[in-house]
């Protein structure tokens, strides 16, 4: 298993790779001159010109290439065309936010959604379970922005409970930090705990199906066990997959919360340095996006392991 | 001895909890309309970089609300003849790093700033030239008479004069500047900016304000805060939200359609600080069809009336007004001349002059910006009027930005290329020839659109050397004439932002930029 860990670990560079030259070429053909964005308006041809050579955009597009190239192999991911602030630090503030908005909305989502999940299996067919499946519906049509809202008013406006906006790191207190993260854990949440309650059913209710669900009855396991012990453990392949997909999309995808919110995280940061054109943050930004995504691919399939030993690698 | 020493401890804290709002710093929490990217205020047109520059930085002469050029960092002298200007400094002049300011520091910002700003680049081509006659005072020779010189020192918008340190300003245009430096009412705290989230701006202890009341760009500069956080928050309804609830303390703009919100709250103020407020225009491409031909253009213009796109602009004619002066209304150089032209929608004329000019249906290219909240709706009036009058219209949404970078394409429609744009500029920067780009008419060398009105641009640089006001009104209205004929630019209308002040925050200075000096939370 360690070599396929090794080799998975190691596809990073060649993935990593071929991501850098997409976005680079994507960024280059894509509309849109920082150089004209940064002069202004009124900028002269001359002016726009100068700024262009000293943003070294004038070279040719591979050497351009070449020289991103050789200063991320050095570790060095440039400087923001815009504020001349390193991406590196950019980048850095912004993770801590986005994570703890990410562990906070799937932790939640994956305490109330599998029991829902598993409440939703067991009273299959009954109002309950098609209440519990309404809501899944409900959860995962209503987009976050309106979720956002509608908690704001309720709770922020009206409760007075919650901040508006803003986010307070850990550093500044436990309490500070839930009161802030609260509200936009819990709007995301509403799609992942609708997500993985549905997946969870259908999971469950597939394994239930199998024979040695039979067995297990036949010998006597109360339903408690049935559902907890096997049928649980058995549908936990395809709960993972999506536990797991929802994290990578969580983390890249945060931007209407983050917005609505208010919270500096990596979500906002990929909006701004889009409309900037701000191509080396930009650059960045997908660079470490394609590794969380297969990192976090990696994770899943080791997990597979642990859940299901037949699984081998 | 212990029930003693108890009783003491909580007397003090008692005592200590009534005076954290006296003793504790005070800090202004404001949330400007858009982002703070860039931080060198030469180089950047923004405005939000340019009201970052006024917190940092001081200016050699201030606009007052009067419009009156008025010292500020420094006081001047005119000779009899009119061509050589004398600026002395005033006392207690003093950069954030403890250093002081000298006429090097003057020469060095204004040779900068005049590489840049188009006034500026107008002045030197009557300056012959500027010399420090000692640490404290500096000389300007020109080469004709002409009090242009102050207008410009003064000058609030675009790219105002900032007075950087001389190893600061010495950096050419193409670099901008890493080192914050100043010498205004606020220092910028550099190691705390984070792009996209906030800037701080903590109060200059060393700071020598004038004497005179605060008035626009003139008078004392106090800082009445301790420190300016500026939020950056980029959804219009959670800033709102987060000023009704007190966690913000201005807002720059309350957004028009969100206004009926604060109604019945008494604890927001809505304030319009900015009188003179924005015009917003829209200029043809001359280079490529449909617009290389004179006519075609006048049709455009006689097609495109106002009161439509301000109405599906803003919805509430309280919001905007009508105006057809190409430099602004209620500005020294505002006129009627054919002003009906750009104002009413006259589709009949229209389709006469197209079918003279023999239009054959070339396809118009309407560039919609979609993320400037002042004018995403106007295009989509502009493109049902023209289509009423017989154009083919075709329309592409993007950002502003890719607006700026698309704009610079002169090819054909085919291949990229545009026919209008619409965009907006403060009237401070477009209240005369010489500051206005939307007047311009110099070809392809000059502003976007590239029609070349040889006789509009021999009466811009005649503005300059004009010898009375009278003439100055008699130049611009004949360029606004000319303008119009010839399909240059065309109004579309103005607008006034409304600021939303909360609890207890007063003194907020009624100026043409965000201004943060005298403003305090003070009524708290």
């Amino acid at each position: 298993m360690w070599g396929y860990v090794l080799k998975r670990t190691l596809s990073i560079i060649p993935v990593s790779g071929v991501v850098a030259v997409l976005a680079f070429l994507l960024l280059r053909l894509s509309p849109g001159d920082p150089a004209i964005i940064m002069a202004g308006d009124s900028a002269t041809a001359e002016q726009i010109a100068a700024m262009r050579s000293h943003m070294g955009l004038d070279q040719p597009l591979v050497a351009q290439f070449l020289l991103w190239l050789s200063h991320i192999l050095r570790g060095d991911l440039g400087v923001s065309l815009h504020s001349a602030v390193p991406v590196t630090e950019m980048i850095g503030g912004r993770v801590g936010p986005t994570l703890a908005l990410a562990v906070t909305t799937m932790t939640f989502s994956v305490l109330v959604a599998i029991p829902m999940g598993l409440l939703a299996a067991w009273a299959r067919g009954t109002s309950l379970d098609r209440a519990i499946m309404a809501l899944a519906v409900l959860g995962f049509s209503a987009p976050v922005f309106v979720t956002g809202y509608t908690l704001v008013w309720l709770l922020s406006i009206k409760a007075g409970w919650f901040p508006i906006q803003g986010y307070a790191g850990l550093s500044e207190g436990f309490w500070a930090f839930a009161r802030h993260i609260a509200l936009p854990a819990l709007s995301l949440s509403t799609i992942y705990v609708a997500l993985i309650a549905r997946i969870c059913r259908s999971s469950i209710l597939e394994i239930l199906n199998e024979d040695f669900i039979r067995t297990a009855r036949a010998k006597g396991a109360g339903e408690t066990t049935v559902f907890l012990r096997h049928a649980l453990r058995n549908a936990a392949v395809p709960i993972v997959t999506v536990i797991g997909l929802g994290a990578a999309f969580l983390i890249s995808g945060v931007v209407v919360a983050e917005s609505v919110f208010n919270i500096p995280g990596v979500g906002r940061l990929v909006v701004e340095s889009v409309l900037a054109r701000d191509y080396p943050l930009i650059q960045a930004l997908i660079l470490l996006f394609s590794c969380v995504y297969i990192l976090l691919n990696l994770v899943i399939d080791l997990s597979y392991t642990l859940l299901d030993p037949r699984i081998r690698y | 001895m212990k029930t003693l020493g108890f009783a003491r401890l909580l007397g003090t804290a008692a005592v200590l909890a009534m005076l954290p709002l006296s003793l504790s710093a005070q800090t202004l929490k404001v949330v400007m309309e858009s982002r703070l990217s860039a931080l060198d205020p030469i180089v950047s047109a923004s405005h939000q970089t340019r009201d970052h520059g006024y917190l940092i930085y001081d200016t050699l002469l201030g606009l007052d609300a009067e419009q009156v050029v008025q010292p500020q960092m420094a006081d001047w002298d005119v000779s009899e003849d009119g061509k050589v200007y004398t600026f002395t400094l005033r006392d207690g002049l003093a950069f954030s790093d403890g250093a002081p300011v000298t006429s090097a520091d003057c020469i060095a910002s204004i040779d900068r700033w005049s590489q840049r700003d188009t006034m500026g680049k107008a002045l030197m081509t009557v300056t012959e030239r500027i010399e420090a006659i000692d640490d404290k005072s500096f000389r300007v020779t020109l080469s004709t008479p002409t009090s242009i010189i102050l207008d410009a020192f003064a000058k609030p918008s675009g790219v105002p004069l900032f007075i950087m340190p001389e190893r600061v300003a010495k950096a050419p245009l193409s670099e901008p500047i890493t080192d914050y430096t100043g010498s205004g009412p606020f220092v910028f705290e550099a190691d705390r900016f984070e792009p996209g989230v906030h800037a701080f701006y903590r109060k200059n202890e060393a700071y020598v304000p004038r004497d005179e009341p605060p008035s626009w760009f003139a008078g004392g500069k106090v800082a009445k805060v301790d420190e300016i956080e500026r939020i950056e928050m980029a959804d219009q309804l959670t800033s709102l939200n987060a000023l009704t609830s007190g966690e913000i303390d201005y807002l720059q703009t309350v957004p028009f359609d969100l206004m009926p919100m604060l109604e019945g709250n008494e604890d927001i103020t809505r304030v319009t600080l900015d009188s003179i407020g924005y015009q917003i225009g829209y200029r043809l491409n001359a280079l490529q069809p449909p617009f290389d031909n004179k006519l075609v253009r006048e049709a455009a213009l006689y097609a495109i009336g106002q009161a439509d796109a301000m109405q599906a602009q803003f919805g509430d004619p309280s919001f905007y007004e009508i105006c057809g002066a190409a430099f602004g209304c209620d500005l020294p150089y505002a006129s009627d001349e054919m002003a009906d032209m750009v104002v009413e929608s006259d589709i009949d004329k229209a389709k006469a002059l197209l079918a003279e000019a023999g239009y054959d249906g070339a396809p118009v290219m309407l560039f919609h910006v979609t993320d400037i909240s002042a004018f995403d709706s106007v295009p989509l009036v502009m493109a049902e009027q023209l289509r009423a009058a017989g154009f083919t219209v075709e329309m592409q949404s993007m950002d502003f930005m890719t607006m700026l970078s698309r704009r610079a394409n002169k090819g054909p429609v085919a291949d990229g290329g545009w026919s209008i744009f619409v965009t907006s500029w403060h009237k401070t920067e477009i209240s005369d020839p010489i500051r206005s780009y939307m007047v311009s008419a110099s070809g392809e060398d000059g502003y976007a659109g590239w029609v070349k009105v040889p006789e509009i641009e021999e009466l811009r640089t005649a503005f300059l050397s004009a010898a009375s006001e009278e003439e100055r009104l008699r130049i611009a209205s004949r360029i606004q004439t000319l303008s119009y004929e010839n399909g240059v630019f065309a109004p579309l209308g103005g607008y006034r932002r409304v600021t939303g002040l909360g609890k207890g925050v007063t003194g907020a200075i009624e100026a043409p930029a965000n201004l943060f000096w005298n403003i305090s939370k003070d009524g708290e």
